[in-house]
């Protein structure tokens, strides 16, 4: 098959996915998105021929974008543009959880600071601002106390790009001071891991310890329940178990965010699974579904 | 081996580079962003955005 990567940079993540490709004799294509121009009425010259382009594009906006155009185009893309659409925002996330009955934070979202402290006077502290589109722990604020609200709340709106003005507050959630990333295809987990730190942020990006995590089969089901709520494909799924029984142990999960631009590379590390090899053999099974269904049509 | 465009040191690069790759300057500590391979071109890697990531 031949395979488009849309990137703007290389990172680990898509040096192994290059690398599995190459070594099955794939056709493949690396896509830099900066050089790109995207008319309306045709696909560049570089989509052309392309069984599926794979949107492993650093920026989000790019990522939103491009993978619009693909779909207007008639190009296969992983991940679509709806599912880029509902997992880029915290909000439409957060609603698209809801919506399917998939346990998730408590959050509300305001648009003044005089109401979204409301909000957190109401929440209690401490609880959790978070940037609407963001990554890698960045822009998110912990609240221990109004004081530290009023002045993150004011920030944000006098200094802040307008998206910064849309308050997403959210419960902080009392976690074994650990997540978990499971990476899933079509809500199929491919592996997980924990992600560990004495800091109340526990992603890989800010230095969590990782560690290979069993799923049970509930932590399975409300992967595969959220992958469908944002319309599936290869995604990254966060968990944090919640509640304690009387030995200490968790209860249950809760689902925060699914993510549609998946990092994988600190899960490879840490698991047995061959984690590229996993998502090459998704990637050739759609393709080839896909080929069936135009076939048989 | 190739030039770092920020202190002109050597960068030492690996087998596997890839065009679109950051690596590091060693001596200086600048990124660089592979912009070709064959023969292979450094140029001073994009700031960190805020809409990077996953």
């Amino acid at each position: 098959m031949k395979v488009g990567i849309l990137y703007s940079r290389i990172r680990k993540d898509e040096k192994l996915l290059l690398s599995e490709l190459r070594e099955r004799d794939h056709d493949v294509a690396k896509i830099d998105v900066r050089k790109q121009r995207l008319r309306l009425d045709e696909p560049p010259e570089a989509f052309e021929g392309v069984d599926v382009l794979v949107d492993r594009c650093l920026a989000t906006s790019r990522s939103l974008y491009t993978t619009e155009f693909a779909d207007a185009y008639g190009v296969p893309v992983v991940n679509g543009a709806d599912v880029a659409d509902v997992c880029a925002d915290k909000v439409k996330n957060s609603l698209a959880l809801e919506a399917a009955g998939v346990p998730t934070p408590t959050t509300e979202v305001a648009y003044t600071k005089d109401t979204a402290l409301d909000i957190v006077e109401d929440f209690g502290y401490p609880c959790v601002v978070k940037p609407v589109i963001g990554s890698w722990g960045r822009l998110m604020a912990k609240l221990d106390s109004r004081s530290a609200a009023e002045a993150v709340f004011e920030h944000k709106e006098v200094l802040g790009h307008y998206e910064h003005k849309v308050f997403y507050v959210q419960e902080f959630v009392e976690k074994p001071g650990r997540d978990i990333r499971v990476l899933a295809t079509d809500g199929e987990p491919v592996a997980a891991m924990v992600r560990s730190s004495d800091h109340w942020l526990t992603n890989a990006a800010k230095g969590a310890d990782t560690a290979e995590f069993e799923l049970d089969d509930e932590a399975r089901r409300l992967v595969k329940e959220a992958s469908d709520a944002v319309g599936g494909g290869l995604l990254g799924v966060d968990l944090m178990e919640v509640g304690e029984d009387e030995d200490g142990n968790p209860t249950g999960y809760t689902v925060h965010e699914v993510n549609h631009n998946v990092e994988f590379k600190a899960l490879n590390d840490v698991t047995d699974v061959d984690v590229p090899a996993r998502v090459v053999d998704w990637l050739e099974a759609k393709v080839e579904s896909e080929t069936d269904t135009e076939v048989t049509a | 081996m190739a030039e770092c465009i920020e202190c002109g040191a050597d960068v030492t690069l690996h087998d596997d580079l890839e065009v679109g790759e950051i690596v590091d300057c060693s001596t200086c500590g600048a990124e660089l962003e592979v912009v070709d391979d064959d023969p292979v071109e450094l140029d001073s890697a994009p700031e960190l955005e805020e809409d990077w990531g996953e």
